[in-house]
C-alpha cells in the first residue's frame, strides 16, 4: 500500500513538468536556422545542424506547432490550400509531396516560392516563423503520427485532426497535381 | 503614532486611494457605471446590516448566561418552542425577500444599462491575443477607420461597442464607464457605454487570457463632440507623406522586412491584418495594449526584442541592423 502511494506522488510529480515553450529566438540562431542545405534541383537537403542540436524543435514541440497552425491561418495558406485538402493549391491530407515531406523542403517552398502559384514568403515571415509553419505543414500530411500535437480546433472540424495516425485511406489517393507542369520531379 | 495605528491606517488610506482613480468602478463617470455603482452601494449595506446582526445573535448566543442545570432535551417548553419557531420563521422570511429584492434590483438595474438609441455612434472592438483592435463602422463604408488599444468617443453620447473575439474569449472591462462583457469567438457581443465628463478611462482584458492577459489594457479617450471629430477626421487620413530622408529610409526598410506582413499603414503597400492598425501609432498614447508609453524610445526597444518585454505575444522578433532600427523607429514616431 504504501508503495503504492509512493508511485502515485511520483507519477504525480511527473505531471508538473511541462513542455518548454521557445518563446524568444535568439537572432545568431535564427541567423543560423535560414542556413539550410538544398539539393540543387531545390527538393530535399539537409537542414543546419542547429537544428538538430535544438532536437528538431519545429517538429516535436506542440507550441511551435500551434503557433505554425495560426499562422497558417493568418497568412491566408487557407486560400489556395484549403484547411489541408488544397484547392488551387495542392492538397497536404493526400501525402503525396509533390517536392518531398522534408522539412527541408516544406521550409524552402514556403521561404523561396515554387512554380506555378506558390508565393515566396521571405520578406513576409521571420525565419522561426516560417519554419513552425512548416512543422505544421508537414503534420497535415504526415506518413507518420507525430508525439506532439498542435491546439484542437475551436470551429467544425472539416478533416482527420492532426495528431491522427495516418488514415491509409486518404493516402490512396494517389498524386493529383493542379497543373500538369509542377515543376522538376524528384 | 503608535504602529497600530499605522499598520492600520496605511492600508486604510490605499484602499480608499484606490476609488479614485482612473480605472475604478467607485469612480463613475457614464450612465451605467453610476447605476451600477449604486447597486453596489446597496448590496454592500445591505449585506452590512445583515452581517452586523448575525454577529451580534451569534456573539450573544456564545457570551450569553447559561442556567445551572442543563435542561432535559426531552423536557420541551412550549412557551420558549414557540417563541423560536417565530424567530427561525422571521428569519428565514426575511433572508427570501432580502434575496429576491437583490435579484430584482440587479435584473433591473441590468436591464436599463443597454438601452441604445439608433443614431449612436458604432465601434467594432475585437479582442485579440494581447490587444484590441478598434473599428468605427457607420454606414458610409469610406468613412470607416482602424485603430488600435484606444477608443476615443464623444462626451454625452451613447456609443454602441460590437464585441467580437478572434482566438480566445476575453472580455472589456472599463470599470469608470460600465460593467464588464464578454468577447467571444463566432459570437457578437454588445455593449453601450456613455461618458458624462471628459476625460481618459482605463480598461483591460477581465478574462484570463494566456501568458499576457495582465498586459492587454486599453484607454477610452472621452472628449468633447468636435475635439472628437476631429481626431476622427485625421484617424480617417492615410499616413502623413514627408520627404525627410530618415524617415523614408525607415518607410522603406518596413515595406522591405517582415513588419508589412502583419500591419497595415494606409496609403502605403503594407497591408498585413494580423497585426494593429500603424496608420497613426505614433498619435496613440500607449503602444503594446498599454506596456509602454508611445515614444520613439520605447517603439525602438518593442521592434527590437518584443519577445523579451511582453514574452508569448504574437510580434515575432525581426532582426534589424542598428542602422534599419533606427529608422524604422523614427518612422514610426512620425506617424502622428
Amino acid at each position: 500500500m504504501r508503495k503504492f502511494v509512493l508511485l502515485l506522488c511520483v507519477v504525480t510529480l511527473g505531471g508538473c513538468q511541462r513542455e518548454e515553450r521557445e518563446l524568444r529566438l535568439d537572432p545568431p540562431i535564427a541567423d543560423a536556422l535560414d542556413k539550410i542545405a538544398l539539393m540543387p534541383n531545390r527538393i530535399a537537403g539537409a537542414p543546419p545542424q542547429v537544428y538538430f542540436a535544438l532536437n528538431k524543435p519545429y517538429e516535436t514541440n506542440a507550441y511551435n506547432l500551434s503557433e505554425g497552425k495560426r499562422l497558417y491561418t493568418w497568412f491566408g495558406c487557407k486560400a489556395c490550400h484549403g484547411d489541408g485538402e488544397g484547392g488551387i493549391g495542392p492538397s497536404f491530407l493526400d501525402g503525396w509531396w509533390l517536392y518531398g515531406p522534408e522539412m527541408v523542403s516544406i521550409f524552402a517552398s514556403i521561404r523561396d516560392g515554387r512554380p506555378h502559384g506558390m508565393p515566396a514568403f521571405k520578406d513576409k515571415m521571420t525565419t522561426d516563423q516560417i519554419w513552425q509553419l512548416a512543422g505544421y505543414v508537414q503534420t497535415i500530411g504526415a506518413y507518420s503520427a507525430k508525439t506532439a500535437a498542435p491546439s484542437r480546433n475551436d470551429e467544425k472540424q472539416t478533416r482527420p485532426a492532426e495528431n491522427r495516425a495516418p488514415a491509409a485511406i486518404l493516402f490512396d489517393q494517389g498524386p493529383t497535381p493542379v497543373h500538369p507542369d509542377q515543376g522538376p520531379t524528384p | 503614532m503608535p504602529r497600530l495605528v499605522r499598520i492600520t491606517l496605511l492600508p486604510a488610506c490605499l484602499l480608499i486611494g484606490g476609488c479614485n482613480n482612473w480605472q475604478s468602478a467607485l469612480d463613475t463617470h457614464g450612465a451605467s457605471a453610476a447605476s451600477l455603482k449604486q447597486l453596489i452601494i446597496f448590496i454592500v449595506a445591505v449585506c452590512s446590516v445583515v452581517w452586523t446582526l448575525v454577529m451580534i445573535a451569534m456573539i450573544h448566543a456564545l457570551w450569553r448566561r447559561r442556567g445551572e442545570r442543563r435542561p432535559q432535551p426531552i423536557e420541551l417548553a412550549p412557551a420558549r418552542e414557540r417563541r423560536l419557531s417565530y424567530v427561525v420563521t422571521a428569519s428565514v422570511g426575511a433572508t427570501t425577500i432580502i434575496i429576491a429584492m437583490f435579484t430584482l434590483a440587479s435584473f433591473f438595474t441590468t436591464h436599463a444599462l443597454n438601452a441604445a438609441g439608433p443614431d449612436d455612434l458604432t465601434i467594432r472592438v475585437r479582442g485579440l491575443q494581447w490587444w484590441w483592435s478598434v473599428e468605427y463602422v457607420g454606414p458610409d463604408p469610406s468613412r470607416r477607420f482602424e485603430t488600435a488599444n484606444e477608443i476615443h468617443i464623444p462626451v454625452g453620447r451613447n456609443v454602441h461597442l460590437l464585441l467580437e473575439g478572434d482566438d480566445v474569449i476575453h472580455s472589456f472591462w472599463a470599470p469608470s464607464l460600465a460593467g464588464k462583457q464578454d468577447l467571444i469567438p463566432g459570437r457578437l457581443n454588445e455593449l453601450t457605454i456613455r461618458a458624462d465628463h471628459a476625460g481618459t478611462y482605463r480598461g483591460q482584458c477581465a478574462e484570463f487570457c494566456g501568458l499576457q492577459h495582465a498586459h492587454m489594457a486599453f484607454l477610452v479617450i472621452a472628449e468633447e463632440p468636435a475635439d472628437f471629430e476631429r481626431w476622427a477626421e485625421a484617424q480617417r487620413a492615410s499616413a502623413i507623406e514627408t520627404s525627410d530622408e530618415a524617415i523614408t529610409t525607415g518607410r522603406d526598410v518596413f515595406m522591405r522586412k517582415a513588419c508589412a506582413g502583419c500591419h497595415t499603414i494606409r496609403g502605403t503597400k503594407a497591408t498585413g491584418t494580423p497585426g494593429p492598425d500603424l496608420t497613426h501609432v505614433g498619435g496613440r498614447r500607449t503602444i503594446a495594449a498599454g506596456l509602454f508609453e508611445t515614444t520613439r524610445g520605447s517603439l525602438a526597444a518593442w521592434v527590437a526584442d518584443p519577445q523579451t518585454l511582453k514574452p508569448g505575444n504574437n510580434m515575432p522578433l525581426v532582426p534589424l541592423t542598428p542602422d534599419e532600427l533606427r529608422a524604422v523607429s523614427a518612422y514610426l514616431a512620425s506617424l502622428k
